[in-house]
């Protein structure tokens, strides 16, 4: 399993070789509550570091969903579009957001680990 | 101003209640189990919700005290029987809808169910009307607790025997842990319940054995997409001043008798409105798709003209879809017109829909 990296708007990178797969985190998803609807990038879209890239909504509200770290979308996730409330159920695995091929590897570097994103957590806690 | 607490705050604490402030109140949005769950748990089982937020405004008076009430609200309360309810309005002068109430005839006056953000302005509105012999005062010591699903009827009535005798928009008074409390059979979700006035010395008892019975606790947040399911408007988004009972496809609620015979606030206008039709309606918007058409959505005519505007929509956990209301030019009005939504900046497909969504389990 490749190392996953967190960033301030509650989304977690994992990299393997220049794909980053991006989704949302639990902290997240608690915050959001029940989720109802996901919107992912289209194939070939090119996104900017900290660009918004996809779309989630809760019964409560709609926020949209940052990437990151900047590249060229390779891929959505489908299944969390046809399933919203999957992204409940496994947001740090199979209900990952979206894919693409990054431009820097010095983006992915820069962002939290683990352990400063729990801190980060609990500093902030909404 | 400091936001104000209802007697159960602390209860809802225990809980696990995520606040938000609400009209002047500080009130729970869901507790630990979230919107849907307490959604589906009131659609299957039973919910209760605590609004003691909302206005019980109570009027005393002589038979002229009907007749003062009657300029601002067009029920027909000449003919309310005791004990009996009706959903009506408060209307100005143009006949906006100033707020929307359910208004029950008691022993010697009538009790009304004010929204929370409404009553101080209700109040001042209503008095206007009122003289002398008339007397009237918000209580603030009861607290009003809602209880609704399926189940309701057979848990509390092994608390207040005899309380399933009532039926849809009827009440009466119980006797409870020596106290006289105040239930009607209503509510604001689409399902069978009552309504609970009980001081707030005694609401904790209450609601211990509400939940000793398996009744979850429910926030706003569901009781907003419950009531939206049901096709029942929220004041402040799909209803205002400047919308009149047609506009808002409330004609019904309209006394037969007093739109013939008018002397309300607003009738001229309502009475041509009722012959003519006005020119928007409101109606039940299905999305296509999973796409949430929230308030202030966009609508648009098949040949993208705008024809109207959303004001209340989410996602339905018991439709198992997203649901919308919304005001749209009345030439598309009818059930199954298609239209288009804009949901940031794209357009989506939708239909104009039968309301409710979700079909009513009314005890007759």
């Amino acid at each position: 399993m490749s190392e996953k990296k967190f960033s301030k708007k509650h989304e977690w990178v994992s990299l393997e070789g220049e794909i980053a797969t991006v989704g949302i985190t639990q902290h997240a998803t608690e915050l959001l509550g029940d989720i109802v609807f996901v919107e992912v990038p289209d194939i070939g879209k090119s996104i900017e570091k900290e660009g918004q890239a996809a779309v989630v909504e809760s019964t409560k509200a709609a926020s949209d969903v940052y990437s990151p770290i900047s590249g060229e979308i390779t891929e959505g996730n489908k299944t969390i579009v046809e399933d919203p409330s999957s992204v409940n159920t496994d947001p740090e695995g199979a209900s990952w957001f979206f894919k693409l091929k990054i431009n820097d590897k010095g983006e992915f570097d820069s962002l939290m680990s683990k352990e400063e994103y729990d801190k980060f957590c609990k500093e902030n806690p909404n | 101003m400091q936001a104000q607490k209802t007697a159960l705050y602390n209860i809802h604490k225990k809980l696990g209640a995520k606040f938000v402030p609400f009209a002047g109140y500080e009130m729970p949005i869901q507790y630990k189990d979230g919107i849907v769950k307490e959604h589906i748990s009131t659609r299957t089982h039973a919910g209760f919700f605590d609004v003691s937020h909302m206005g019980q405004f109570f009027l005393e008076g002589d038979e002229t005290l009907i007749e003062a009430l009657e300029k601002i609200i067009p029920a027909d309360l000449k003919s309310l029987k005791i004990n009996h309810s009706k959903y009506s309005f408060l209307l100005n002068s143009n006949g906006g809808i100033i707020d929307d109430l359910i208004v029950t005839k008691t022993d010697g006056g009538f009790c009304i169910i004010l929204n929370a953000a409404c009553k101080e302005n209700d109040i001042k509105e209503i008095s206007q009307f009122l003289g002398e012999n008339h007397k009237y005062h918000l209580n603030n010591n009861l607290s009003l607790i809602a209880l609704q699903g399926p189940r309701s009827v057979e848990i509390l009535e092994k608390l207040i025997p005899n309380v399933s005798n009532l039926k849809f928009m009827t009440g009466n008074k119980f006797s409870y842990d020596d106290e006289n409390i105040y239930i009607t059979r209503s509510g604001y979700t689409g399902e069978d319940g009552f309504e609970i006035s009980i001081s707030n010395k005694k609401v904790e008892k209450l609601i211990n054995f509400l939940i000793s019975n398996g009744v979850k606790p429910i926030g706003l947040g569901a009781r907003d997409t419950l009531r939206l399911e049901a096709g029942l408007c929220l004041y402040g988004q799909d209803l205002n001043e400047k919308i009149n009972p047609v506009e808002a496809n409330l004609k019904w609620a309209i006394a037969k008798k007093r739109k013939d015979v008018g002397g309300f606030n607003g009738w001229d206008k309502i009475k041509r409105l009722l012959t003519n039709g006005s020119e928007k309606i409101r109606v039940g918007i299905k999305p296509e798709g999973k796409v949430i058409a929230r308030e202030n959505t966009k609508i648009f005519s098949t040949d993208d003209k705008e024809i109207g505007l959303i004001t209340s929509g989410t996602f339905g956990p018991s439709v198992n879809a997203p649901v919308a209301m919304g005001y749209i030019q009345s030439k598309f009005a009818g059930i199954g017109t298609p239209i288009k939504l804009e949901v940031r900046g794209k357009k989506y497909g939708g239909k104009v829909s039968e309301l409710p969504f979700y079909k009513k389990n009314y005890a007759k």
